[in-house]
């Protein structure tokens, strides 16, 4: 079985490496943390990864809108490699921050493969704060997202001020159309949460809470899968444990959600 | 020439910023807005080029699909517009990432004259706002005069074409630097220049500090050096270290205690040693996983064979109750500094934090700076970016509320860090300076900020003097640091490292060169934020962020190449000696030479009377109080106490499991809305050990007894471990004192002798249940001065002490994650079980505040046997006996029983006729009384046996079942139902007071 290798980005007040690169290994991929620094001085080579992570943090503070400073720099230094990578056939995963830097960066909607226009938005929560809450996800199932394989309902936490996805009529028709849709709020039994708070946390339209780009292999959401990587991780872990003990089922879950999704990803570039 | 460019949200979008603002200014002041839009403004002072401009208005700062800009005003309508801006020297963190956006873009650099400033433009409309409406949204609800300037133009004296005009709130201090030299002829003329320059010294230092100025061999050495009479930096430097925040005089003082009705006087020599220090060191022999204490900027605990742990706590109270948000910022950010500063260096990987302030809804006549509520939001939203732009969760927190804290608010914030056992095959907790080591400054440059703490308040403000005495924290700059220092230590390049807060490099350095003894440092070497400080603020200036690292010579250059990767300023700007001088040069010029000893030899002690009149001579008696009827609407009413109710509200703004780590979150049950009882996290992601960490205030006792408050707030924390299945042996604690001024003073501090007993009592509970327990403490502070003086109806000033008040906050190891349990109930039919004794004590309780009582029988810890309990219960988790637990605390059985229904969105049936009692025939004492030691306990009925075997000889009784259902019903002493309510009107009452905020 050939090496898969992951490279998550560090630096300038990215926080969610240790655990974002612990989940890639939980997954069986070869997982490495880089400054993005070393990566825009030339000691990382991009290309020498099949998954690249941009992970959840404050990049720069999010002081002028989450991601924008992240993803400037990302383009004035590294444009051209990125695109490369994706060319390449390779993966891009953004996870809040990460998210919130592949729109601003144009990597996400990518519609009609021009990775470089910013064409969808994800703004302050309606509710007017920061907000940490579990939240149900519905997958697509007609999505492309390489990374939601064979998922369908998942618990996920939330952990963002600026997560309100935003687009324009015409943009938000054509992410629904061509099933760029990957991930939407639902309701803890897994119908659509149209847009109430706190089920939908933050006002995003049509309940949107991840994207990926027309070929499926660069995805964005904002809540957390690297969060639920180990099943204690879960908010109602003691409850379910309990209950399966009265059936005296003593097992516990191996693997979690949050691994799949990773799990997914190297499956796939390992078959590739 | 500068330029401003209006960035605001497209027409079409909702502003959730601007209808907070609508929504605060209805709910706090009754003005009602129409409608608030919010507008960014950036002014860059630079020269750019129009197509530079364009440039960055487009790429950085505008969001083409939900912003539009310009470098001309906005056009938006309004009635009112209000510009907000920071004073000049406040730091503006979205300023500096702005600067480093467009010198990365346009690939250009920023001269030292050149800056963006960030600021706000709020458009109001709303018909029949007032001016007076306009000042009290602009002064109250956006904007600080400490830190912020504000602005205020209606409509129709609104220039569109200049806007709000050109505000650059640039630093000019227009300065020479210059040491200057102080002779100290006689002790009133020290004392003199003491006041005069704030610097605070003791009376009693004053003739010691003389001795050594005038010492001739002291005076050789100096004139060799070429200066002779002391100078500022050096008086500033000795201010420093022998101030109350470093040196801790207070809890090394010498107390008369004296029993008033006994008659016995007794001499108690330095708390910190007999209480503290001694007792940790005891135990320390006994506990091999205590690794390092009472040295170092944290305490050191052994989390498994290849980790250590790091703990410590603090408060930020003066400037946080100036400016609330600053403060809180600064103070969470600065504490993060300690793990980082501890040993080699930990990784934060948790936080804490406390808030005392007072009645979120005061409407006396007494007038603090900040209203409490206002204040509250502000520490809120402090801590909040403090801790999730630092990335590290914040998992536990207490919010209390009471009038005294009208004087002063507390902030306690905690951290807990992790590092390897061994750095480089070295112990990582051990650490020193040796003679030619580099100093090595990091992270953030140095300006006027926090000299002389807040004592800077009064002086008057001019257009461009720095708003320095209060600092606003910068997360971004720490958390790069934090990256930078993590890894330069694992490649073992720190040979120290400690922080720069309170006394800056004073502080930092002077106690580094402790252990080389002795540095040469070079002043004009440190990076300023602007131009014209005197040698002596660069020398004690708190500004934040900032590290002191030593540094091998030969690892100089991997030590810069690494700080540049991670874009974090490293500057040499000395060496370590072992000349036993503190030697400061600045442009070759000697301005300070003193000898590293000084510090340690010779101060006077500082010395108190105390004086302890028991409570029931005070005149404290119990109340007379027949017993009520209606139970139900006293249990729902006590649930919607502001010390008892939900304040979901704050925790959901903290992001609480970044890292990935979470076992236990801070809110637990079916609908994870109940407070847990302890935080869980799994800090070194491969093993299945947990750190568990809980924090206590119980500060309502302190009205009686401090002895016992203490007791009981060390027992709490302790509980809350035990009920999520933390080890009882491994125990560490860490005790925060916060207290009103000590002192005796006939006029000014008529009871000073009083607290000065309330102190010593309380530090000798400290020792008595710590040994008890066996918890070494790891850590701890104390803040002596929380009073206020505050202006009420008439002109007239009151001074408003804070209650004696100690947080205290325990870590222990969980051995294996997968046991823990939470407090919420989790199936009907299993046996609710009360574990512990309930005495008649309802001293100091909720119980009766609700009445406006204090009452006389204060709850009291009994040691031995609670340890026997906890040790059995730990077993039981152990052994997975148990489907909940959960600790009876404030507001007593009643509060707590309902507490554990709602978490389990479960009905419960109680008798109160079984419940284990000690001479109480009382329905209400049953349920209200808050005796310490006592659990709450559901299991399934299969494991009763066994159960209730491995409590054989101990205080419980099974009291009544989880039901299936909603219904939560008490049947009282003699058999009556007292409540029978379903667990939605529990949950209603108590998320009434602040659910609706979020």
């Amino acid at each position: 079985m050939s090496m898969v290798k992951a490279l998550v980005l560090t630096g300038y007040g990215l926080n969610c490496d240790h655990e974002t690169a612990y989940a890639l290994e939980l997954s069986g991929a070869v997982a490495h943390r880089f400054h993005i620094n070393s990566l825009i001085e030339g000691a990382v080579n991009l290309m020498d990864f099949q998954i690249l992570v941009f992970g959840g943090g404050f990049s720069w503070g999010d002081d002028h809108g989450a991601g924008v400073i992240q993803a400037v720099r990302m383009k004035t230094n590294l444009g051209d490699k990125i695109l490369e990578f994706i060319d390449a056939g390779n993966l891009v995963l953004g996870i809040c921050n990460g998210f919130q830097t592949l729109v601003n960066l144009g990597l996400l909607p990518g519609f009609d493969h021009d990775y470089t226009k910013r064409s969808v938005a994800l703004i302050f929560n309606d509710c007017g704060n920061f907000r940490d809450q579990w939240v149900t996800l519905k997958v697509v199932s007609t999505s492309p997202c390489i990374f939601t394989t064979g998922l369908d309902t998942l618990e996920f936490p939330v952990r963002h001020g600026e997560g309100k996805f935003y687009a324009k009529e015409t943009a938000m028709r054509r992410l629904m159309d061509e099933n760029q849709v990957v991930l939407q709020y639902a309701m803890p039994d897994g119908s659509p949460a149209g847009q109430k708070f706190p089920f939908n946390p933050n006002g995003s339209i049509q309940d949107i809470a991840g994207i990926c780009d027309p070929s499926g292999r660069i995805f964005g959401l904002m809540p957390h899968p690297e969060a639920f990587n180990h099943w204690t991780n879960h908010p109602n872990w003691p409850r379910i444990k309990e209950k399966k003990k009265r059936l005296k089922d003593n097992t516990t879950p191996v693997i979690t959600p949050g691994i799949q999704l990773f799990q997914n990803a190297v499956a796939f570039i390992r078959n590739k | 020439m500068p330029y401003r460019l209006e960035i605001a949200l497209r027409p079409e979008l909702f502003d959730a910023e601007g209808d907070g603002i609508r929504r605060k200014a209805n709910n706090y002041f009754g003005i009602e807005i129409d409608r608030v839009r919010s507008i960014q403004v950036v002014t860059i002072d630079a020269n750019l080029s129009k197509d530079q401009l364009k440039t960055i208005q487009t790429d950085i700062f505008t969001n083409p699909v939900t912003q539009f800009s310009s470098y001309d005003p906005l056009d938006i309508e309004f009635d009112w517009t209000i510009w907000v801006g920071f004073r000049p020297g406040v730091r503006d963190n979205p300023g500096s990432t702005a600067v480093e956006a467009v010198a990365d873009i346009l690939n250009i650099k920023f001269g030292s004259d050149k800056a963006i400033y960030t600021s706000k433009r709020y458009c109001l409309k709303g018909k029949g706002l007032s001016i007076e409406n306009i000042n009290t949204i602009a002064g109250e609800l956006l904007a600080n005069d400490i830190i912020q300037q504000w602005k205020i133009f209606p409509v129709h004296k609104w220039d569109p074409a200049t806007g709000t005009g050109i505000i650059l709130p640039k630093v000019i201090l227009d300065h020479t630097p210059r040491v200057t030299s102080i002779p100290v002829p006689s002790d009133s003329y020290l004392q003199r220049i003491s006041d005069d320059r704030g610097l605070a010294l003791n009376p009693n230092d004053i003739p010691f500090i003389r001795s050594y100025f005038l010492d001739k061999t002291v005076q050789t050495a100096r004139t060799s050096k070429g200066i002779s009479d002391p100078t500022d930096i050096e008086l500033e430097y000795i201010s420093q270290a022998r101030s109350d925040h470093c040196n801790h005089n207070t809890f090394r003082g010498l107390f008369r205690y004296r029993d008033l009705e006994t008659g016995d006087t007794e001499t108690v020599d330095n708390l910190f040693k007999t209480c503290i220090e001694v007792p940790t060191l005891t135990l320390q022999k006994k506990k091999s996983w205590v690794i390092s204490v009472l040295w170092d900027n944290a305490g050191v605990g052994r989390f498994d064979n290849d980790h250590y742990y790091v703990i410590t706590g603090e408060t930020h109270n003066s400037p946080s109750n100036m400016e609330a948000y600053g403060g809180a910022i600064t103070g969470i950010v600065g504490v993060y500094r300690d793990p980082l500063g501890t040993g080699k260096g930990a990784k934060l990987v948790m936080g804490g934090f406390g808030f005392c302030v007072g009645p979120r809804d005061y409407n006396g006549s007494l007038r603090p700076h900040l209203h409490p509520r206002r204040l509250l939001d502000g520490v809120i939203e402090g801590v909040r970016d403090g801790g999730n732009k630092s990335g590290i969760p914040t998992t536990f927190g207490q919010v209390l509320f009471h009038h005294g804290y009208l004087g002063k608010c507390l902030v306690f914030v905690t951290a807990l860090g992790i590092m390897p056992a061994q750095v480089k095959g070295k112990p990582s907790e051990k650490k020193k300076t040796s003679p030619g080591d580099l100093v090595i400054m990091c992270g953030g440059r140095v300006g006027k900020d926090g000299i002389h703490g807040v004592t800077a308040s009064s002086e008057t403000f001019s257009e461009h003097t720095p708003a320095g005495h209060v600092q606003i924290g910068d997360p971004y700059t720490q958390k790069k640091m934090h990256d930078f220092l993590l890894d330069a230590r694992d490649e073992g390049l720190v040979q120290f490292v400690t922080d720069n807060g309170g006394g800056g490099l004073s502080s930092s350095v002077g106690e580094s060169a402790r252990f080389s003894n002795g540095c040469e440092i070079q002043l004009e070497k440190v990076p300023l934020k602007y131009e014209g400080l005197d040698q002596w603020e660069i020398w004690v200036s708190e500004s934040q962020e900032r590290m002191t690292v030593a540094v091998k010579p030969e690892h100089l250059e991997r030590f810069m190449a690494l700080s540049k990767m991670h874009a974090v300023e490293s500057t040499v700007i000395g060496k370590y000696t072992d000349s036993g001088k503190l030697h400061i040069t600045y442009n070759d010029v000697t301005c300070a030479y003193i000898d590293m000893d000084l510090m340690t030899s010779g101060f006077p002690q500082w010395e108190f009377d105390a004086e302890w009149m028991p409570p029931e001579r005070r005149g404290l008696f119990e109340p007379v109080l027949k017993v009520p009827d209606n139970y139900q609407a006293l249990l729902l009413d006590m649930l919607s106490r502001p010390n008892i109710c939900s304040k979901e509200w704050i925790i959901r703004q903290y992001d609480h499991e970044v890292q990935g780590t979470s076992v236990i979150k801070p809110m637990v049950g079916a609908e994870r809305d109940v407070n847990s009882d302890a935080a869980v996290i799994r800090p070194v992601l491969d093993t299945r050990h947990g750190l568990a960490f809980a924090q206590a205030l119980l500060p309502s006792y302190s009205g009686i007894d401090t002895y016992h408050m203490t007791g009981c707030t060390i027992d709490e924390a302790v509980r809350r471990l035990v009920a999520v299945g933390a080890d009882f042996d491994q125990i560490g604690g860490v005790d925060n004192f916060c207290w009103p001024s000590i002192q005796f003073h006939p006029q000014n501090n008529p009871d000073g002798k009083l607290k000065a007993a309330k102190l010593v009592r309380s530090c000798r509970a400290l020792r008595d249940i710590c040994l008890a327990y066996e918890i070494p403490l790891l850590s701890g502070k104390d803040s002596m001065y929380v009073d206020g003086h505050l202006q009420g109806n008439y002109g007239e000033t009151h001074k408003v002490s804070a209650l004696e008040t100690l947080q205290f906050s325990a870590t222990s190891i969980v051995k294996d994650i997968e046991r823990c349990i939470t407090m919420d109930s989790k199936m009907a039919d299993d046996l609710v079980y009360i574990l512990g004794m309930t005495r008649n004590e309802l001293g100091g309780s909720e119980y009766y505040e609700h009445f406006g009582y204090v009452g006389l029988n204060v709850p009291k810890v009994i040691p031995k046997t609670f340890v026997a309990l906890y040790r059995a219960l730990g077993h039981a988790i152990d052994k997975e006996l148990v489907a909940s637990a959960h600790g009876i605390y404030r507001g007593g059985m009643g509060i707590h029983l309902a507490l554990v229904a709602m978490g389990g969105n479960l009905g419960m049936e109680i008798d109160l006729g079984v419940v284990p009692v000690e001479q109480i025939d009382r329905n209400d004492v049953v349920l209200f009384s808050e005796s310490p030691g006592r659990f709450i306990v559901t299991i399934d009925p299969e494991k009763k046996e066994v159960f209730e075997k491995t409590f054989k000889g101990l205080d419980f009784a099974c009291i009544g079942t989880v039901t299936q259902g909603n219904h939560f019903v008490i049947k009282g002493i003699d058999g009556q139902i007292l409540v029978d309510v379903s667990v939605q009107d529990l949950k209603a009452f108590w998320k009434k007071p602040f659910g609706e905020l979020i």
